[in-house]
């Protein structure tokens, strides 16, 4: 069904309304297989609303969008055999140990040996220590992460990530991204949703700025930022960023 | 249904399980309000009261065994109501898990819970003088009873887990069913009610429930009574579980 050629994900002139709010208003969107795209708009613009009928978790009322060339309208069941969705808000199990949760996540995906597939995520998200205690136990922080974990797990073709890294410390936001990058780099495509103009630059090949349920402009960081008015020259004193000071406090001892 | 069905209800209801053992303090309270009845009919209300030919508590136990299924159940709608407000169900939706896995799921942790609250309640009444000569067969038919009874019960309150839009009105719906075996000869014969009461008692599942079991445990022929029973615990589910998973089918894409 999908060549090499075909994008991961293709969306028509979709729209969706909650009773009379009027949140998508025709998206047209593509992204290209194995590539990082971040869907990069405030607060209410209708990116988790765009993500969750991706999803397969909300209908659309006029467009069509496929995701891996399965209709998410008609063919709900291989789109959801084609993704993972970290959503907005984590949805982990906090009876659960992490490693349970991994493990459970591991065994709905029919994957063999789910011991293997806990230890490995819980050491790349660095979250192996806290592994046995449940996860009421844990921060939020630590949390997110384990929900990222999950997504992960079963290499599913395209993932959704919604608002990754809010909330977490910056320590914790590059752990997030270099995982991402690393499902990128074994042909994964993702989708991802921020509110941090960095987070676009520092993870996506292309960005797509979702304003009042459309797409205002789309293409990498080059094109995004020759939209933005010529810059201005100033002379000014360059001091480390606060996140450069967290981040240099706070780095482990390579020893 | 999907090729996975089994293998993906066995591990979500391993999830619920644990839920359970880590937390079995359900199972203990869905004993108390049964155990308070036995205490208060037995020792209080039971002198007074002439029913049967043995002990009351032997008389007593059936009905109360259906009050221990009702306020068991209501443990369903409680977790399919955490579920959905913690997002976790948003996930299993957008995975390839067989559709209705997550449901069976709970329900038979619940039929677990409960036939476990139930083995309490037996043994608080052993205790206090209980005591049957029924054989194995008797027995495995009484089980039998009870858990379609439990199984349909437990469907029924998978709607209000799934519709609700508080904590309180998704548990609020099992307190009423504590009370159904009031009028039913749970408690007393229905000889003794007026006309319209004893019509109503005489024709809710209940009481045939409780007749059936009764001679089951007391070693009485049980006649056409147990078919009736199980009759209707077999409706009763069929129409519970279509309405719970037609419920959850709407509910998919809001
Ligand atoms: N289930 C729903 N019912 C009613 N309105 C909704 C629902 N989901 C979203 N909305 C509305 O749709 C609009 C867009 O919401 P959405 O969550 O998609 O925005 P967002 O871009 O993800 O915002 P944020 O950055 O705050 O997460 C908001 O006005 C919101 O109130
Ligand atoms: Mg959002």
């Amino acid at each position: 069904m999908s060549t090499g050629t075909a994008p991961a994900i293709t969306i028509r002139g979709l729209e969706k309304s909650f009773a009379d709010n009027h949140v998508l208003r025709g998206v047209d969107l593509e992204v290209a297989k194995g590539s990082i795209v971040a869907l990069l708009g405030p607060n209410g613009a209708g990116k988790t609303t765009l993500v969750r009928i991706l999803a397969t978790l909300l209908e659309a009322d006029a467009g069509t969008a496929t995701v891996n060339g399965f209709d998410v309208a008609t063919l709900a069941r291989d789109v959801r055999a084609s993704i993972s969705l970290t959503g907005q808000f984590a949805a982990v199990d906090e009876v659960l140990t992490g490693r349970e949760n991994l493990a459970l996540m591991a065994t709905l995906r029919h994957l063999p040996d789910t011991t293997a597939i806990a230890d490995r995520l819980l050491a790349l998200f660095d979250l192996t220590e806290a592994g046995n205690r449940r996860v009421a136990t844990w921060s939020g922080g630590m949390r997110r992460r384990l929900d990222i974990a999950m997504s992960l797990i079963g290499e599913p073709p395209v993932i959704f990530l919604d608002e990754p890294t809010t909330g977490l410390d910056p320590q914790s936001r590059l752990e997030v991204w270099a995982a991402v990058r690393e499902a990128a780099a074994s042909g994964t495509t993702i989708v991802l949703t921020t509110q941090y103009l960095d987070e676009a630059e520092q993870l996506a090949d292309r960005i797509a700025i979702v304003h009042e349920g459309r797409i205002l402009a789309e293409g990498t960081l080059a094109t995004i930022k020759a939209l933005k008015p010529a810059p201005r020259i100033e002379y000014v004193e360059r001091h480390p960023s606060l996140e450069e000071i967290f981040l240099a406090l706070t780095a482990k001892d390579p020893s | 249904m999907s090729a996975h069905f089994v293998t993906d209800t066995r591990a979500l209801l391993g999830r619920s399980l644990r839920h359970i053992a880590r937390s079995p303090d359900t199972i203990v309270s869905t004993a108390i309000v049964p155990i308070i009845m036995l205490l208060l009919f037995v020792y209080v209300l039971g002198g007074a009261i002439r029913a049967g030919t043995g002990p009351y508590v032997n008389y007593l136990l059936p009905g109360i065994l259906l009050v221990t299924i009702a306020s068991g159940v209501g443990y369903t709608s409680y977790r399919i109501f955490l579920d959905n407000q913690s997002g976790i169900v948003e996930r299993f939706r957008s995975m390839p898990i067989a559709r209705s896995s997550l449901l069976w799921a709970h329900v038979l942790t619940t039929v677990v819970a409960t036939l476990a609250s139930l083995a309490v309640v037996v043994g608080v009444a052993l205790l206090m003088g209980f005591r049957s000569g029924a054989g194995v067969l008797a027995w495995l038919t009484t089980v039998a009873v009870l858990t379609l009874f439990t199984l349909a019960l437990t469907w029924l309150a998978v709607i209000p887990g799934l519709t609700a839009t508080s904590m309180d009105g998704a548990v609020g719906f099992a307190y009423p069913l504590v009370f159904l075996p009031f009028i039913s000869s749970a408690f007393v014969p229905t000889a003794t009610m007026p006309g319209p009461v004893r019509a109503f008692a005489e024709h809710q599942p209940v009481t045939v429930i409780v007749d059936g079991v009764r001679n089951l445990l007391a070693e009485q022929p049980v006649g056409t009574d147990i078919w009736v029973a199980l009759s209707w615990c077999a409706g009763l589910l069929v129409v519970a579980y279509g309405g719970a998973m037609l419920t959850y089918r709407h509910s998919q894409l809001r």
